[in-house]
């Protein structure tokens, strides 16, 4: 019993990680429709331009805030240059817009700051300590603190503020929104940017566990299914996926590879299990209901 | 967010025809050319792959451009017939190859109705996770079970035999012609399809599929029948991809990029035009290759070092295709249509 | 429609672009009379951190020998690179475009810097009399010349690799009769390199009798929470760890978050770079890892590179701190052998450059011997291989080293893989595969190649 414990926690700190990645599709997806899997390249490419900057010499706050600026630059240029010519395309079009800008983001990435693995150091300790009887680590510990903290932040500022109303507004109706006289491009520069930072916490948090490289791109693979789960356009459903993939893929290779040719399961398990949830809730769990009309 | 808006753009149909026709005689008279004229760096690494992805476009654009389904895991699909058809190969020696393949091609389709059946409930992109759980299942399937590889210590599969008729297809112009031929029949199968009944409640339904429906279509039978043929199509289109071109393959040469280029193929060669999708296969097979033979042209690799010419080549890709998203709406297919129409026309100026 | 004409212009780009790109430039002569040494890269992509250092060493070597040495025998080594992203379908491009030569210079060997290419050209080479050579990494069955004479896993193969491992901790544990009851988790990436060292281990284990645990990770093992707490129920004495990539780092980090002594850690090949520890910071000081391609700079033939192309600044590194690093060297080893290659075949075939029938011969008949490689000055570096029909890789030995934090230290000399016991087991498996694939064994050393 203890051992289930020890793999259903390990589980569920692994969900909270990927949930950081999530909550980055979500926002985008929820102003603008677009499926950005150019989310995994903005982890990468703020991770890294953060590592270059510090090893430079910046402290780490300089560091966090002009690589923060530099996304926000970034969601500027994607938005002028890829959504506002792509406006009212079909959402498989858009994705795969996204994926040109993968490679673009990427390219740029590795040429501008080379492709050495960095280490990425956070001075928070990532050794078990005894909590409640299960061995978790200060860094464990540190992750799902910001995990709540980028949520509570989020909920405020698109749940009280002005541009968050407006936001919520063009989530339900975006024609109706647009003839109130909100601007559409001004909304997408925002959310673009929240979710650039977004990306840069997501990028620390994953770098300082497997080091800044190349793979932070395909943290997005494991972001998917949380998605789907949790629904496209939720942020607590981002979270709520998040633990229930990272839960039920642990046990799933523990208690279900051995039974199926030992191989490890969880790749797809993530995935077969957001069918089966999709089965029952064509929407995700958070996700609008929406509502077809003949 | 509905399916339907995929792409439903009407074109005149004689424009579609001639179109189609001067395409037919582009390609057909390249494809019987070719062996003559291309010597075997072509052969093998630029018109193999091309016709056998534009034959996986094909079965994503029966599913995608015409019905309206989508799906993220077309290389999964491929996996499957190459697989399948490997197993065939080794173990029903009596099988003659097109057989084989046909045989190879049901089996992909009955594990493609199998994963569409979450289309009749589920509509849109989140239709996507169960292609997307397609994709990533088999590729955990073709590793963990080494029966499907024969035992192969690298968990490799490679042709046995490639003959037809008693004839060795192992030679570069060999595998092209099975190649060119298999691609030609399934063409005009895909083509009589799309005309058929079939085809005219596939695209109803695509259009929308509640009116579809109130006129007597039965949605969910045609959406399952989509799922079928589309990987059919994929199913043999995958087995071409590995013993026609690759030679050797293995789960991970299907992985989730493979899909994702198939998507592209589509969406660049034009959703619902067939020959589009052989251009779509020209431009992913071409650019990366262009690319390079470019900068060796000009002798950059002089003048920048080739870690930054390299990472240059990968975002002009991305740029490209942006380009093409933003530009071409209706992909290649269209582009070439209105060139055409511009040559019919000339020297007046249309 | 101003979309129409940017997309004409594109696709007129694009037509000249092929035209220009395409045309034959194998029929050029531009570099007549020199060896064709083609470069497989892969500088962008997951790889390219190991890709660029790697590269780095394999050119500083040939450079070294065209510039100072001015070539072998006289022969200029030509070599253009053909960037793959360790994509397998660009590799095969990158192979039709070279393999029957290019602008003149004719191709001995074929090198295709890829586990994944080079069983996609198991079958295709052979069929070109293209002799394929991957020193590491390469198919243990390959090692059989009578089914397959162009295919050369030189140096070293995972089987062996899985016995040194089991040799190493033998010692450690005082003698083979001491791994009674010695618990050995294998952590390995889920594919089908990792899944290489299963059916070894099971050998070994039966032979033994240390108990076998195997742990898969799949790609690309970000995430090994779960994998690790397996490892402590378990109760594991030891870990071989397969990793690629990220997972090493990963692994290093999670076995510390769970509390698994590092220094009980043994890395593959792989698995034991500088950016597999460097990553994981101070949680891998201690580390063990296998290394076939010893990193340092003190060996005689790094210093004369040093002194002669990294000082001269003719280096293709664009960071030199990257000098002595694991992958720098073995792209110096893998330099050291296709040299000695041209010049074995070149005492045959005299002082011209060879074809590829002519590099087939050479590669069988490799002949490294520690004094050859004391002359070029990489004792330590590269370990005695000899070469034979029979026998395809050659060699079978690696050192086991350790992180200290800052550097790699060397803790054994060369280890002998226990290849004998493997033998039979391989050879039925290379025979079975004659039989699938209807090839005909070679029964005598001179006998025709179909």
């Amino acid at each position: 019993m203890h051992y289930f414990l020890v793999i259903l926690t390990s589980g569920l700190l692994a969900g909270i990680m990927y949930a950081m990645v999530a909550i980055g599709f979500v926002l985008i997806y929820k102003a603008s429709g677009v499926f950005n899997f150019a989310q995994g390249s903005l982890v990468l490419f703020a991770a890294l331009s953060f590592v270059t900057l510090t090893e430079h010499g910046l402290p780490f706050w300089a560091a966090f805030l002009v690589t923060s600026l530099m996304m926000v630059v970034a969601a500027v240029i994607i938005e002028r240059l890829v959504l506002r010519p792509l406006v009212d395309r079909s959402p498989l079009t858009l994705f795969m817009a996204t994926l040109g800008l993968s490679f673009v983001i990427e390219g740029l990435a590795q040429l501008l700051m080379g492709t050495d693995v960095h280490q990425l150091d956070l001075g928070i300790d990532d050794v078990p300590t005894n909590f409640l009887g299960l061995e978790l680590s200060q860094f464990d510990l540190f992750a799902s603190a910001v995990a709540i903290v980028l949520v509570a932040v989020l909920s405020l500022v698109f749940g009280r503020t002005r541009i968050g109303i407006s936001l919520r507004g063009v989530a339900d109706d975006t024609l109706a929104a647009q003839s109130i006289g909100i601007r559409l491009p001004t909304i997408w520069r925002v959310v673009w940017s929240v979710s650039g930072v977004v990306a840069l916490v997501a990028g620390l948090l994953w770098g300082a566990r497997q080091g800044v490289q190349f793979s932070l791109t395909m943290v997005v693979l494991k972001a998917m299914p949380v998605l789907i789960i949790g629904g496209f356009s939720s942020i607590p459903g981002a979270i709520v996926g998040g633990l229930l993939v990272g839960a039920s893929e642990s046990l799933a290779d523990i208690y279900l590879g051995p039974l199926l040719a030992g191989g490890a399961v969880s790749n797809w398990f993530a995935y077969m299990l957001a069918v089966g949830f999709l089965l029952v809730r064509p929407s995700g769990l958070f996700g609008d209901r929406t509502i077809e009309r003949v | 967010m509905s399916a339907t808006t995929l792409t439903a753009t009407e074109r005149s149909p004689r424009m579609a025809i001639a179109t189609l026709r001067s395409l037919v005689w582009l390609l057909g008279s390249i494809a019987v050319l070719s062996p003559v004229f291309a010597d075997e760096y072509w052969l093998n690494s630029i018109l193999i792959p091309t016709i056998a992805m534009g034959l996986a476009g094909i079965g994503l654009n029966l599913l995608m451009g015409y019905a309206g389904l989508v799906s993220l895991g077309s290389a999964a699909f491929m996996s499957i017939g190459a697989f399948a058809t490997y197993n065939l190969l080794l173990r029903a020696t009596w099988l003659p190859l097109p057989l084989t393949l046909i045989a190879a091609g049901t089996i992909t389709g009955v594990v493609g109705v199998f994963f569409g059946l979450p289309s009749l409930r589920i509509k849109g992109f989140y239709l996507a996770a169960s292609t997307l759980g397609a994709q990533f299942f088999f590729e955990w399937l073709f590793t963990s079970f080494r029966w499907f590889s024969n035992n192969s210590l690298t968990l490799t599969i490679s042709a046995p035999r490639l003959e037809l008729f008693g004839l060795d297809l192992r030679s570069a112009p060999g595998r092209y012609l099975l190649v060119v031929i298999v691609t030609a029949i399934l063409w005009l199968l895909a083509n009589n399809i799309v005309r058929s009944r079939i085809g005219r409640d596939w695209m109803a339904i695509r259009d929308m599929d509640k009116a579809a429906a109130v006129i007597g279509i039965p949605v969910a039978g045609r959406q399952l029948l989509a799922y079928g043929i589309s990987s059919f199509y994929t199913g043999i289109a995958g087995a071409l991809f590995a013993f026609a071109y690759l030679g050797t393959a293995d789960a991970h040469s299907f992985d989730l990029d493979k899909s994702f280029e198939v998507l592209f193929i589509v969406l660049i060669g034009g959703s619902a035009s067939l020959a589009g999708n052989f251009l779509g296969a020209a431009f992913i097979v071409l650019t990366p290759i262009v690319l390079t033979r470019v900068v060796e042209w000009f002798d950059l690799a002089t003048v920048f070092d080739n870690g930054v010419l390299v990472n240059v080549e990968r975002m002009l890709f991305g740029v490209i295709i942006i380009v093409l998203l933003i530009r071409e709406p209706d992909g290649l297919a269209s582009l070439v249509e209105r060139i055409v129409a511009r040559w019919r026309v000339w020297p007046l100026r249309a | 429609m101003t979309g129409s004409r940017t997309s004409t212009a594109l696709a007129i780009a694009l037509a000249t672009g092929l035209a220009l790109g395409t045309t034959d430039a194998r029929a050029g002569g531009a570099h007549e009379g020199e060896q064709l040494y083609p470069v497989l890269t892969y500088r962008t992509g997951p790889y390219a951190p190991s890709g660029i250092p790697f590269l780095g060493g394999l050119h500083d070597y040939i450079r070294y020998v065209n510039e100072v040495e001015g070539g072998v025998n006289g022969v200029k080594i030509y070599t253009p690179e053909c960037e793959t992203a360790y994509s397998i379908e660009r590799g095969i491009e990158c192979y039709e475009r070279f393999k029957h030569g290019y602008e003149g210079a004719p191709t001995a060997i074929f090198q295709p810097h890829s586990s994944g290419l080079d069983a996609a050209l198991l079958d295709k080479a052979r069929q070109d009399h293209v002799p394929v050579f991957g020193p590491g990494g390469g198919q243990a069955q390959a090692f059989d010349g009578r089914v397959f004479p162009y295919s050369f896993p030189l140096v070293f193969d995972y089987w062996s690799e899985a016995s040194i491992v089991v040799k190493y901790i033998a010692e450690r544990a005082g003698g083979y009769d001491k791994l009674k009851g010695v618990k050995l988790a294998t952590l390995y990436h889920d594919s089908g390199y990792g899944r290489d060292t299963i059916e070894p281990l099971a050998i070994l284990s039966k032979k033994y009798g240390f108990e076998d645990i195997q742990i898969p990770v799949p790609h690309p093992g970000e995430q090994q929470q779960t994998q690790w707490q397996q490892i402590k129920q378990a109760n594991a004495d030891w870990v071989f760890l397969r990793g690629w990539g990220v997972m090493n780092p990963v692994a290093i980090k999670t076995a510390a978050r769970v509390g698994f002594p590092v220094d009980h850690i043994i890395g593959d090949i792989w698995s034991g770079s500088e950016d597999d520890t460097r990553p994981a910071g101070a949680a891998a000081k201690g580390y063990l890892a296998v290394s076939a391609f010893p990193p340092g700079t003190n060996f005689k033939v790094l210093e004369t590179l040093k002194k002669d192309i990294i000082d001269t600044g003719k280096s293709d590194l664009k960071d030199t701190s990257k000098f002595g690093t694991v992958y720098y060297n073995f792209g110096v080893i893998e330099g050291i052998l296709a040299v000695e290659t041209f010049r074995t075949g070149q005492e045959k075939f005299g002082h011209r450059p060879l074809n590829t029938e002519e590099g087939q011969w050479a590669l069988e008949h490799l002949d490294l011997t520690a004094d050859r490689i004391a002359a070029i000055g990489a004792t330590g570096l590269v370990s005695p291989i000899k070469v034979t029909w029979l026998d395809h890789v050659g060699g079978g030995s690696a050192k086991i080293q350790q992180w200290t934090g800052d550097s790699w230290k060397p803790l054994t000399d060369w280890l002998n893989g226990d290849r004998a016991l493997f033998h039979d087991v391989l050879e039925e498996k290379a025979l079975s595969y004659a039989k699938e694939k209807n090839i005909s064994v070679r029964a005598t050393a001179d006998a025709p190649i179909n």
